[in-house]
């Protein structure tokens, strides 16, 4: 018969261990802007404790819970798949379920609505411009047959071709870039750098036949040839879709660079 | 922006060669009204700066109208900043042109 | 309902160099340059009409710009041509889809390969050349 000894009180046994990291005190300060009472933006002050790993996701919802329930904050996922949570962490667009307050690196951390995008309240913002462009650029394979007429087979993709687009098709329509785009900051008729990225997403794809279409729609005056390779927009990117590689391939079809 | 483009690589080939024309004396030298007045009557010389001259006031006002365009939207706005550009770019071309027509025909 | 604040980040949003890297230096310096260089263009085709008003008028205008300041200026503008033409090459060239990576599968920490070294080597070769060519500009104008 098996004997289990069972550790006397003076021998090691296993417990939780002790947090090591004592809670720091930072001043989130979030923009306050209701449209039925305000003219302007205010910031509101609050000192709150953090963790090692908080991040300014849970910060707003520490706030929201214990301070003020009225802020309005966009979030879903908390692990940047949704893109719900993007705003303006210190003057930078970032999500906020993605960004720790430990790597901003600043005692004082200010979340503001994303720029460019019209204030619905406080940190949400509206989206319908970024999806009316993203609808503009035909978002779906064209072509003339499809997968599931009979006679015929699924459309073949190798990995190589699969590589050239899958990057792009990552895109959670946060709109970071729009956001840090500095054309977007003054040119209201401007597609967006998430437009434009995904109007290559879809002509990078060998399934598509709708190549022409796409390029008449981004060959404007407000279009493609506002964009100046400025970069910010695959600087912000959560994802690694990098938006301004897309556009300047697309260009070059344009430009006669590519074929 | 083909227009950019174009116009930005034919004006570097021809402004490296008006820099370089003018270092083939010594600075102040060149400068003098003798040294400036035959430059002119050099024709083509007097074409290049022609050229320079066509090449640099579309590019630069074509790039102010690219910066314009993006600082406000709206019909009218954009009809005037379009042929406002193609006005001021004929100006200046005009202008600069009665200079090398003038000096090069001795005019002065 | 009140009108939703458009939060555009207007003039000050697009003409703001900082945030976003190298590469955002590198776009305000090119508009900066591409303004200063178009005004120097203007200045520059009216000083030199004045040689139709024959030698006095020209020496009369050479009094006005070969001073101290006059050369400081034509060595800033000695810059910020050389800024322009090779940070313009480099976005023509990247405009042409032309070193700006290719696409592939990103990995964490999502670095964009559009931003990578060859382009933020360019940027600063530009910076250098103008400076350089400030530099012997202004061994030229000064030294004479």
């Amino acid at each position: 018969m098996a004997v289990v000894a069972i550790p006397k009180a003076s021998e090691e046994a296993t417990s939780a261990p002790t947090p090591t990291t004592q809670p720091n005190t930072i001043t989130l300060r979030i923009s306050r802007f209701n449209p039925s009472n305000d003219s302007l933006p205010t910031f509101a002050e609050f000192k709150i404790p953090v963790q090692k790993w908080t991040t300014v996701l849970e910060a707003i919802l520490h706030v929201k819970q214990n301070l003020d329930h009225s802020i309005a904050v966009r979030y879903s996922c908390r692990q940047a798949s949704c893109g719900s949570c993007g705003m303006k962490i210190n003057g930078k667009p970032a999500l906020a379920c993605y960004t720790k307050i430990s790597e901003i690196g600043s005692k004082v951390v200010t979340v503001e609505p994303m720029s460019n995008f019209p204030i619905i309240r406080d940190l949400a913002v509206d989206f319908k411009q970024l999806f009316s462009d993203h609808k503009k650029m035909k978002p779906f394979i064209m072509r003339d047959d499809s997968e599931i007429t009979p006679g015929t087979k699924e459309f073949v993709q190798t990995p190589k071709d699969l590589e050239k687009f899958l990057q792009f098709s990552y895109c959670i329509k946060c709109g970071l870039c729009n956001s840090a785009c500095p054309t977007m900051a003054t040119d209201e008729s401007f597609i967006g750098p998430q437009g434009l990225a995904q109007a290559y997403r879809y002509v990078a794809d060998n399934r598509d036949q709708g190549k022409k279409d796409r390029l008449k729609i981004v060959d404007q005056s407000h279009g493609i040839w506002r964009c100046h390779f400025a970069g910010s927009c695959s600087h912000v990117c959560p994802k690694g879709v990098d938006p301004a590689m897309a556009i300047q391939l697309l260009r070059g079809y344009l430009m006669g660079f590519r074929k | 922006m083909k227009i950019h483009y174009g116009t930005a690589l034919a004006a570097v080939a021809l402004v490296a060669v008006h820099i370089l024309f003018r270092m083939t004396q010594k600075f102040s030298d060149s400068l003098s009204y003798q040294n400036v007045i035959a430059n002119y009557h050099f024709l083509p010389y007097a074409l290049m700066l022609e050229v320079v001259l066509i090449l640099l006031s579309v590019h630069g006002f074509n790039g102010l109208r690219v910066i314009l365009l993006e600082l406000k939207q709206g019909v009218a706005y954009e009809r005037a900043i379009n042929y406002g550009s193609i006005a001021a770019t004929v100006a200046l071309v005009a202008y600069g042109s009665r200079t090398i027509l003038m000096a090069g025909m001795g005019m002065s | 309902m009140a009108e939703r604040l458009s939060n555009r980040e207007g003039i000050r949003g697009m003409a703001n160099p900082t945030r976003y890297g190298i590469e955002r230096v590198a776009y305000w310096l090119q508009r900066l340059t591409g303004l200063g260089l178009l005004a120097y263009l203007i200045g520059h085709i009216y000083e030199t009409s004045s040689i139709v008003n024959g030698k006095v008028a020209w020496e009369k205008m050479l009094e006005l710009t070969q001073t101290p300041q006059g050369h400081i200026i034509l060595t800033i503008v000695i810059g910020m041509c050389v800024y322009h033409t090779a940070n313009g090459i480099r976005v023509m060239l990247g405009h042409g889809g032309i070193g700006v990576g290719k696409p592939g599968e990103p990995e964490y920490p999502y670095k964009a390969a559009s931003l990578n070294y060859k382009q933020r080597l360019c940027i600063w070769v530009s910076i250098a050349l103008a400076a350089l060519a400030m530099m012997y500009g202004a061994a030229v104008l000064f030294g004479d």
